[in-house]
């Protein structure tokens, strides 16, 4: 399990300054575990000898991170998308379905119709005055316009705001936030970024000093977490989701994993909590979380709460409940609990991936670390300023008795229902193949089923040097055209292995993946059963 | 309970060592009066449209139509858009894979990027591939991502001009490397001297400090002087003796108010002194939608080019952008439409030019009368502003003024500034901010003001200034340091 294991990367790096092949392991490998001595430059070599922004000179944390959302498998998927596209018969499949990334709107669907009109009308204000302008927009939209527009400073969308994002629309957004959770959210609380990813990595960045620092991160993650731990030199801590349980989160478990972490001398700084899950798509049960703030509180950590999929859950006997709204429900505030929620514009039912927008609600932190986030947001200036206005209307829609609400509300609602049939069907089919077994999909935008493969395959898949469900996938992939990511991308317990598909593809695709998934399946079974 | 985790002590010290004076104490005490009700002239960043220019008109309405696609399939579409921005924002959408809500391609939509090398070849003469043209959320996150690659630790150095755009020091701070400065010369007009910098190389050396690139920022922030080709071949010639990767900041290519010295680009210089030189040096261009005469910094729109980086290294660049997974599609649509602008003959042509234009003239008379405004006040030099958006004029304090900052436990140009503001609602950045050989002091403020307003902000510097120099003047001597 070679990234979730507590260990040192020095020894990938000496690996990587030696005859450097240019690939992205995949395979599990026990030398995560050896420590040797650093590999890095010593100061006083004048490095006159080797080009400076060479591989084996280049910051060893850059090397060591990986990404397999857009990794290995996608470089594949591109290169026969090209010999598709010069040669339709290249391959047995027409086209590559992208099934490997949370990005609705590059599959199809389309972007909820008010929130355009405002952007559009911020975008280019000029026709606000014209009449022309109430036959193209609706009422509504036009009125929320210029209110944002009030809020900008001399109406001026191309300017740099403040570095926490523009006051008016933080305003909106900390009401938003009370709306939902019942509880006050102050507009100084919030950080307006370029989607939920740098928040992540302003975070990370504050909390990490060393590779002494160790951050709780739930097996399978979101592979951003372990990317962003090992740029920043820290440590991973995982605590793994039990999938027999619908991966479910034992606070046993997160107890075993900070003992044993702090016994091999890491100081653990945070917890991060992916809710609705990412890949594994469970939604927490309220008593769940109240037992996780409990602890964080408890042992002293920040709990990240990572909630970008807040608007996605598929099941009538789960809800979600904002961290934030659990631990001021148990009566805990300021003092008692240091929490950074994160939300984003680039999921829910709106899926605007391409705008980057997003933001965290920092509290429970003393005004002077508070400053030094601040601080390290106005190096970057701002976030962009459709990202920020996209925010404002994502936590505040339409309401009913708006003009728009009722075509908002349609499509809003179709969007929900199609993902939560969709992620019903892909469910059901992935579990009538044979050797795999899949959870169901709570909510979140992906299935994370199991495949039992057999030892034949995984033979054929160390002798090409790759992770056996790398292998797997590459196969459906060359097979299809359907292109899904191995667990590995994302940490499983050792000698497990799953791939993350989306439910994202249109619903009248569906069926035909079913087909070719099942088809490729069973033939693939066949081939390796034994 | 001890210790939370996030307290201030447990901070990473990286972050604590970070100062970004442009939007620091100067900036907070200036919000504080403005929302006390003081009238305030924010002149502490480069945010044209803060402070009343418009944006052009062209881009705005490609990217509305971009951003509500549906406007297109309106029989009136044609009430309120030209001909030629619909079919700008219909060619920029087919670019797109699902249009401005998908994440594009981590290192930006490849027919963007297209757009970028041939503008980059237009320029030069030289051709550019699309391949090592990455988009990014403002140049400032592709400086970020270059140097993060740069440096490994604290024996890595990065050569940075001082004076210096302050994100080159923060993120060296942050990264937790090593700045090593090199001095520009005041009295030659802010120019660059080969021999400080190789002085510089060898102290840093000296110290055990690994040297691994050189910032060049052309024009210069907050100099303004724009390089000649004769500097930017001495540079390049340097780098290459000395292995640096030459990082090239050109984000105000746009901004020249002097015909002396037109901008080019290092990598014109670079290709034009031919191999070894253009075969071997490592080049980063930076470039960006948020100065120039587009000034659409809230955008957050921005691209570099990579010049003679090995593969692998390009790979593993793609590798961390694609963490982030893309960079914002409305600006790689705005960046776009910059490189790759009207042309005769389009309907829009004309007001495009008038707009651009007007902005680019006006910018240059007030780089003029900025600087002869600030050369009028007692006990103030200021080089004239060739370049870029700001004017950085020296401020002379006298002994008893710099006394008096001591006494109120402020660096001297921070203790001016803050008087400066106090007075006459001015918002400047002191230059400690940026950089500044010992004992010497300046501001930074910029050019952005409204015309119409600038003879009334000039008097009133002078003013408050000329009183300033009276009231701490030293009554043995004039007041000249």
């Amino acid at each position: 399990m070679r990234r979730f294991v507590i260990g040192s990367a020095r020894s990938l790096i000496e690996r990587s300054r030696q005859n450097y092949q240019f690939q992205r392991p995949l395979l599990s490998s026990s030398y995560r575990l050896l420590s040797s001595t650093p590999a890095v430059d010593s100061p006083s070599s004048s490095s006159t000898m080797s080009p400076p922004v060479a591989l084996n000179t280049i910051n060893p944390k850059v090397i060591e991170c990986e990404y397999a959302v857009r990794g290995e498998i996608v470089n594949l998927a591109q290169k026969l998308q090209e010999e598709i596209n010069t040669k339709p018969d290249a391959h047995p499949f027409e086209e590559i379905l992208y099934c490997n990334i949370g990005n609705p709107q590059s599959l199809g669907q389309h972007p909820i119709t008010f929130f355009r009109e405002v952007l559009a009308l911020c975008d280019h204000p000029t026709i606000l005055d014209k009449s022309e302008t109430q036959g193209l927009f609706s009422a509504d939209s036009i009125e929320r316009a210029w209110k944002i527009l009030d809020q900008i400073p001399g109406r001026a969308t191309g300017a740099y705001s403040h570095s926490q994002g523009i006051k008016g629309l933080r305003d909106t957004i900390a009401a938003g936030i009370e709306a939902r959770d019942g509880f006050p959210a102050d507009p100084n609380d919030i950080f307006l970024t370029d989607g939920a990813s740098p928040a992540v990595h302003m975070m990370m960045q504050l909390l990490i000093r060393s590779e002494k620092d160790g951050i709780l991160c739930p097996i399978p993650q979101y592979p951003l977490y372990s990317a962003s731990i090992a740029l920043h030199g820290g440590t991973l801590v995982p605590y793994y989701l039990d999938e027999a349980t619908g991966w479910g989160l034992e606070v046993s478990e997160l107890k075993k994993q900070l003992e044993t972490s702090r016994s091999m001398g890491i100081t653990v700084r945070a917890l991060v909590v992916i809710n609705p899950g990412n890949p594994t798509g469970q939604v927490l049960a309220e008593e769940n979380q109240k037992a996780i703030v409990e602890f964080c509180k408890q042992e002293g950590l920040v709990l990240l709460a990572d909630e970008v999929y807040q608007e996605n859950v598929y099941v009538p006997e789960k809800k979600f409940h904002s961290f934030k709204k659990v631990s001021r429900s148990m009566g805990y505030g300021e003092k008692d609990l240091s929490l950074v929620s994160f939300q984003s514009v680039s999921k829910g039912y709106y899926g605007e991936c391409g705008k980057r927008g997003g933001y965290m609600e920092v509290t429970g932190f003393g005004a002077d670390v508070r400053e030094q986030i601040y601080k390290v947001a106005s190096v970057n200036l701002c976030s962009n300023i459709s990202g920020q206005i996209l925010a404002s209307l994502v936590m505040s829609p339409p309401k009913v008795g708006d003009e728009s609400y009722e075509s908002y509300g349609a499509e809003r609602d179709g969007i929900l229902s199609s993902l939560a049939r969709r992620a019903k069907t892909l469910e059901d089919a992935f579990n009538k193949l044979e050797g795999v077994t899949c959870n169901k999909a709570e909510g979140a935008m992906y299935l994370f089923p199991r495949i039992d493969l057999p030892e034949k395959a995984i033979k054929a898949a160390e002798a090409e040097k790759k992770a056996p469900d790398a292998y797997y996938c590459q196969r459906l992939l060359t097979a299809t055209g359907i292109v899904v990511v191995p667990g590995s991308g994302f940490g499983q317990v050792p000698g497990t292995w799953h791939f993350r598909c989306t439910i994202l593809p249109q619903e009248e695709k569906i069926p035909a993946i079913v087909t070719r998934l099942t088809d490729f399946h069973k033939s693939f079974m066949d081939e390796f059963r034994g | 309970m001890g210790v939370k985790a996030l307290d201030y002590e447990t901070l990473n010290e990286n972050v604590k060592k970070v100062q970004y004076a442009v939007r620091g104490e100067l900036y907070l005490r200036a919000s504080e009066l403005q929302k006390e009700g003081k009238k305030i002239i924010f002149t502490n960043v480069g945010n044209p449209h803060a402070l009343g220019q418009k944006p052009l008109t062209f881009p705005r309405q490609v990217v509305a139509l971009c951003q509500a696609p549906f406007l297109l399939d309106d029989p009136n579409v044609g009430l309120l858009f030209p001909a030629d921005a619909i079919a700008r924002a219909k060619h920029y959408l087919s670019l797109t894979s699902g249009g401005l809500g998908a994440y594009s391609d981590s290192r930006g939509i490849p027919g963007v990027r297209k757009e970028v090398a041939e503008f980059i070849e237009r320029r030069d003469g030289y051709p550019s591939d699309p391949e090592l043209i990455f988009l990014t959320d403002g140049a400032s996150k592709g400086v970020m991502q270059i140097l993060n690659c740069i440096i490994r630790g604290e024996g890595d150095g990065i050569l940075v001009p001082v004076p210096q755009y302050p994100l080159y020091s923060a993120t060296i701070s942050l990264l937790g490397g090593s700045l090593v400065p090199y001095y520009l010369e005041e009295t030659a007009n802010w120019g660059l001297d080969v021999n400080n910098l190789r002085e510089s190389v060898a102290q840093a050396r000296f110290k055990g400090i690994t040297v691994r690139a050189m910032v060049i920022i052309n024009p210069g922030n907050p100099t303004g002087q724009c390089l000649s080709e004769a500097n930017l071949r001495e540079i390049i010639n340097f780098c290459y003796q000395e292995n640096l990767v030459l990082l090239g900041d050109e984000v105000y290519q746009q901004n020249i108010y002097q015909d002396e010295r037109p901008f080019i680009s290092a990598r014109k210089v670079m290709m034009d002194m031919g191999p070894p030189v253009s075969k071997e040096v490592q080049l980063v261009s930076f470039h960006t939608v948020s100065k120039g005469y587009w000034g659409e910094c809230g955008q957050r729109g921005g691209y570099f080019e990579m010049t003679n980086l090995p593969p692998q290294t390009v790979d593993e660049i793609y590798k961390v952008a694609s963490i982030a997974l893309s960079p914002n599609v409305p600006a790689q649509i705005f960046m776009g439409l910059m490189v790759n602008p009207l042309k005769p003959g389009d309907i829009s042509y004309e007001q495009f030019v008038r707009e651009s234009q007007g902005i680019l003239e006006s910018l240059r008379r007030r780089a003029r009368i900025m600087t002869d405004g600030f050369n009028s006040c007692k006990n103030v030099v200021c080089n004239f502003t060739e370049g870029a958006m700001y004017s950085f004029p020296q401020i002379r304090l006298p002994p008893k003024a710099r006394e008096a900052a001591k006494q109120a436990g402020k660096v001297p140009d921070v203790f001016y500034c803050l008087k400066l503001l106090e007075a006459t609602g001015i918002s400047t950045v002191p230059g400690s901010g940026f950089g500044q050989k010992e004992g010497v002091f300046h501001l930074r403020t910029t050019i952005l003001p409204a015309e119409e307003d600038m003879p009334a902000i000039m008097s009133s510097f002078k003013k408050f200034n000329d009183e300033f120099m009276d009231q701490y003047a030293d009554n043995w001597n004039r007041s000249r340091m």
